[in-house]
């Protein structure tokens, strides 16, 4: 039993722990506040507390746990809300209130609820990883039960049947020793779970978002970040994707965010549904929240345990998304512990290991062989938001994410203030999958996705080229070929890469669609630059009723090929009138 | 309880008293001068022995020796109860009214405890202010934070003031107001408690009153005051209520005063690298609760040193509110009032508030067909004052006639005129009409032809 020395705000110091570990849990103070020793020097820990450390007084007594921080993983993970210490807060809610108590600790998982368990493995020898069994968790996540780290030899006495977490579902015997298997392991959150081997990220992971997917594509498995100012779309990018993205399981943290962002999420994802499933989108999720209000300190746990979480399914051999929104305040967090550690700063006041903690966590994505048996492959894509102070794109929260991740969506609030949604500057934003991502998508959507992809980028870049001209002399000094380009690019920035998030016929579109609509759009305007002489061809051709088709093309309900085989006609017919018209 | 004369330090609002014994952190003590006036303090550090306070009256007149100490073993407290309706009260919860110290029926900590994000119901409900700019284009529901920025000299007191009398939501439900004044002159104060006054909402009103002559260290406490009290109202009597909160950039002033004189290290422009946080427990305690029938509905004001969006000050405040409203001051000199730019405005939650059986079901797209079609009209006239309007297509000539009509007769309105939804609505549409319906592509077909004007 330690003795509390210091309080400051989240940190408090404390003497005699010497049984205390780094990193360890402990409970701090008569009301038992949840703190995690985050520094030890001569004889004094620093604690940082995850809760209010109002009223606590020098003196009070300070207990270590024994454990680290950790996650309880296990059956019943899906469709939970908890906040960054994994405590449940509809559990929270409803034997304490509406407002979160303090000093409170309530299992993660529910411990009486008995889960229908599948044995796979009975007999022989296993190993770390290994599948032994399955849950059905949700309709759509079968839960793969797994010998937890450590642990190896014979399994004995494993049957299907009904259990709860803390019931024994079988034995693995070790010479001597003899292992309980449980439904549920622990892991702690600092420690990235391991992998048989790391393989390049290949595939693309469908967005539905045509921006995105078309022009600055995310591979599963992959990186990106979605920095900028605030109202330009972060967390709407988020949600989109935690929606529609293509994986098997979402993780989405709320990290020092609105709680309202969160409700939302609470209220629409159960009524939602995966285009892919058919089932809620609630049956894939799993969501933390830790907002804005809520403890400094465990904000800056709350990204390690989703990430912990998202790891954990992915060794199962599925494809996990992370969504943190946003790392800007899981860095200010540090910072702010960092301040009060009195550390040395770094830029702007964080601390010096900024750039590696921010790194480190974005490697813990990746396209991975799992480790056991059965062999399988599981993908972590991580996508943070980055929220730069003043939207400035050199502070050190950006930069040190831009040297970490693969895909950068630069959000752009001019964009934003003219209501072009998603906000995603088309000139410097990039992917670094898209020369891997492109390719697939041409073999599994249609040849030519490359080809339009490459066409589309082109005419963005000549209209920036282009508008320069005309904001030092106007428009008159273009000639009719670069006033056509300026309605191509127009086309494409309202008709393809707008595209409103709340409204149901355009919220997702699918690849197949994707191609279409940009197909259209680029024989359109590509015909009429072959066909186009004069002034009249070039009138006649912004009057043809084609152009407004096109334009209400996107809000086409899916599938639409019956749609757009129509409308390549009627774009044919229209650059045959116009091109006959000398 | 005892008494400490042990004060070793006395640095800006701070003191340090040693010798004290464990102290609790964030505990309240009491103050006593040499002349037997008392203040209050608060503890931000607190060691065995040692304890630094904040001193919320500030630290003149403190003398080391003889200034005595007592702590009250208690966070900073606010009583609360239904007659505190009606009533004014300074910083640290005195009446200022001249009336008696109303009896609590409970006793809370200002600081509140983080409402449970499972428990938040989503804010829905349109509220009608009244200014078309603001319903139109950036609508405002119950229980949104949603501040306005503003700059020194321009009509924000006006325009929340207008919108304090006006807002009212489908069911004819009046708001209550919760008034924190941080800083500001006594005739800004003054005109708001004037314009409650005429309109009778001060029987439903409470205010909190800190001038600008009045002890800077307060204005930590008195948001905190303000909000304790709103919640009380909101979730435990059931009243909806408007916090109006002015002027927030004196409030993160005081904070970096504080920050300065421990000496922390500072984040962006002096201020504390934890306002991000310090703000967000101010902002976040607007909202509704599920099952309870009241709500709390924010609006901060605060002005932005220069004019400046990427200020410490406004860009925390956007990254923790739903949005914001922007003035601006060359609408103001173009004599458009309220002279909000609509552009860089926003509210988050104005998606969920609209729409059929809420307001109407074109109101989304016509909003966003709107804002689209400024937004392109203003950036043809900033070519033009470059280039003159020569230099401009003639389609962008016709959105340039668009903005300008939109600005003088949209945007624009009167400073006592309540403009229903249907009005603004249909003035919207009105304007669209001058441009070809070719254009209007954000509106689906069938609202256009059901609403659209020849
Ligand atoms: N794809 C989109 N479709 C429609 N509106 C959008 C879209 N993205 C952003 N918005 C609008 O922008 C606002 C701010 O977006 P948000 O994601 O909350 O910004 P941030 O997280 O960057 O502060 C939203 O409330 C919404 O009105
Ligand atoms: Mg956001």
């Amino acid at each position: 039993m330690g003795t509390i020395t210091r309080i400051s705000g989240p940190l408090v110091e404390a003497r005699d722990l010497n049984e205390a570990f780094m990193y360890e849990l402990v409970k701090v103070g008569e009301v038992g506040l949840f703190g995690e020793i985050i520094e030890m020097r001569s004889g004094i820990v620093s604690i940082q507390v995850y809760e209010d450390t109002e009223t606590l007084k020098p003196g009070e007594p300070v207990s270590c746990t024994g454990v680290p921080l950790s996650a309880l993983l296990g059956p019943g993970l899906i469709g939970s809300i908890y906040d960054g210490l994994q405590r449940p807060l509809p559990v929270l809610q409803s034997k304490y209130g509406d407002f979160v108590a303090r000093g409170v600790i309530e299992p993660a998982l529910d411990q009486s609820r008995k889960w229908d368990f599948v044995a796979t493995k009975t007999e022989g020898q296993v190993g770390e990883g290994d599948i032994i069994g399955t849950v059905q968790e949700t309709d759509i996540v079968a839960h793969k039960i797994m010998i937890p780290a450590g642990v190896k030899g014979r399994i004995e006495g494993i049957k299907s049947g009904e259990y709860t977490i803390t019931e024994p579902i079988g034995y693995v015997i070790d010479g001597e020793k003899k292992h309980e298997l449980k439904l549920a392991q622990t892991w702690p959150v600092r420690i990235s779970r391991p992998v048989q081997k790391r393989l390049p990220p290949k595939d693309p992971m469908v967005t539905g978002q045509r921006v995105l997917d078309m022009l600055f594509p995310i591979a599963k498995g992959g990186t990106a970040c979605v920095p900028g100012p605030f109202g330009s779309g972060k967390t709407v990018v988020q949600h989109q994707l935690a929606k529609w993205a293509d994986a098997d399981i979402i993780v989405y943290v709320g990290c020092g965010e609105r709680g309202n962002e969160m409700t939302d999420v609470l209220d629409e994802f159960p009524k939602l549904v995966d285009p892919k499933t058919g089932a809620p989108l609630m049956n894939r999720t799993v969501l933390i929240a830790n907002t804005s209000n809520m403890p400094v300190a465990a904000r800056e746990a709350s990204v390690f345990l989703g990430a912990t979480i998202a790891q954990y399914f992915r060794d199962m051999g599925y494809s996990v998304a992370m969504m943190a929104d946003s790392t800007s305040r899981w860095a200010e967090a540090m910072r702010e512990i960092s301040g009060r550690l009195e550390e040395m700063p770094g830029e702007e006041g964080f601390p010096a290991y900024l750039a590696s903690r921010v790194a480190g966590f974005y490697e813990r994505a990746g396209q991975t062989e799992c480790i056991g048996t059965p062999e399988r492959e599981g993908t972590l894509s991580i996508i943070g938001a980055v929220s730069p102070p003043g939207g400035d794109l050199s502070e050190p929260v950006v930069q040190a994410t831009l040297r970490a991740v693969k895909v950068f969506w630069a959000l752009d609030s001019q964009l934003a203030y003219r209501r072009h949604f998603p906000a995603i500057n088309w000139l410097n934003s990039y992917s670094l999958y898209a020369s891997e991502v492109g390719p697939s998508f041409d073999r599994s959507v249609g040849e030519g996705w490359t080809k339009y992809r490459q066409r589309a980028m082109t005419i963005l870049d000549e209209e920036a080229r282009l508008e320069e001209i005309v904001r030092l002399v106007g428009q008159d000094a273009l000639s009719p070929k670069q006033r056509l380009t300026l309605e191509f690019a127009r086309s494409i920035r309202e008709d393809f890469l707008q595209q409103n998030a709340f409204v149901a016929e355009d919220t997702y579109t699918s690849p197949q669609k994707q191609l279409m609509l940009l197909t259209a759009i680029c024989e359109l305007y590509d015909g009429a630059a072959g066909v186009i002489e004069t002034q009249e061809q070039y009138s006649a051709l912004l009057s043809n009723p084609v152009r407004e088709k096109i334009s209400r093309a996107k809000m086409t309900p899916e599938p639409a090929d019956g749609f757009f085989a129509g409308l390549m006609k009627e774009i044919e017919q229209a650059l045959a009138q116009i091109g006959g018209m000398q | 309880m005892k008494e400490f004369m042990t004060t070793k330090e006395v640095v800006g609002p701070l003191i340090l008293v040693t010798d004290c014994g464990d102290v609790g952190y964030g505990e309240v003590a009491e103050i006593t001068m040499p002349d037997g006036q008392t203040r209050h303090a608060m503890v931000l550090q607190t060691s065995h022995d040692l304890a630094l306070l904040q001193v919320f009256e500030g630290t003149s007149g403190i003398n080391p020796g003889t200034t005595r100490v007592r702590f009250t073993a208690k966070p900073l407290q606010i009583g609360l109860t239904p007659d505190m309706i009606g009533r004014v009260f300074d910083g640290l919860g005195r009446p200022k009214d001249g009336g008696p110290v109303p009896i609590p029926k409970k006793r809370v900590s200002i600081n509140g405890s983080p409402l449970n994000p499972v428990s938040r119901a989503y804010p829905n409900e349109f509220i009608s202010t009244g200014i078309s700019a603001i319903d139109g284009l950036n609508t405002l529901v119950r229980g949104q934070k949603l501040p306005i920025f503003s700059g020194a000299g321009l009509p924000h007191a006006r325009i929340a003031a207008q919108i304090a009398r006006q807002a009212t939501i489908s069911t004819g439900e009046e708001f209550s107001v919760v008034f924190a004044a941080l800083g500001v002159t006594f005739e800004e104060a003054n005109f708001f408690i004037e314009g409650l006054k005429a309109t009778g909402a001060d029987a439903r009103s409470v205010l909190f009153i800190n001038l600008a002559s009045d002890p800077v260290i307060e204005r930590i406490a008195i948001p905190r005051m303000a909000l304790s009290c709103a919640e009380y109202l909101a979730f435990e009597l059931g009243y909806h209520v408007l916090v109006i909160m002015t002027d927030m950039t004196n409030y993160c002033e005081a904070l970096r005063e504080i920050g300065a004189a421990r000496r922390e290290i500072p984040g962006r422009r002096g201020y504390p690298g934890y306002m991000y946080t310090d703000l967000a427990s101010l902002y976040e305690r607007a909202g509704r609760i599920r099952d309870k029938k009241g709500s709390i509905t924010q609006m901060p004001i605060l002005t932005m040193p220069d004019d400046d969006k990427t200020h410490p000050i406004p860009d925390l405040t956007g990254y923790i509110t739903e949005g914001q409203i922007m003035l601006s001051r060359s609408l103001e000199r173009a004599g458009v009032y309220p002279p909000i730019d609509v552009l860089p405005s926003l509210s988050r939650l104005r998606d969920k508030g609209i729409g059929d059986g809420k307001t109407r079901e074109d109101h989304a797209d016509l909003s966003s067909q709107l804002f689209a079609s400024y937004a392109r009209g203003r950036e043809a006239r900033e070519l033009a004052v470059i280039l003159g309007e020569s230099a401009l297509s003639p389609i962008d000539v016709t959105y340039v006639r668009f903005a300008e009509e939109f600005e003088k007769r949209f945007v624009s309105q009167g400073e006592f005129e309540d403009r229903n939804i249907t009005a603004t609505l249909e003035l919207g549409w009105e304007l669209l009409s001058i441009l070809p319906k070719a254009e209007l592509k954000r509106v689906h077909k069938e609202f256009l032809e059901k609403y659209g004007k020849a």
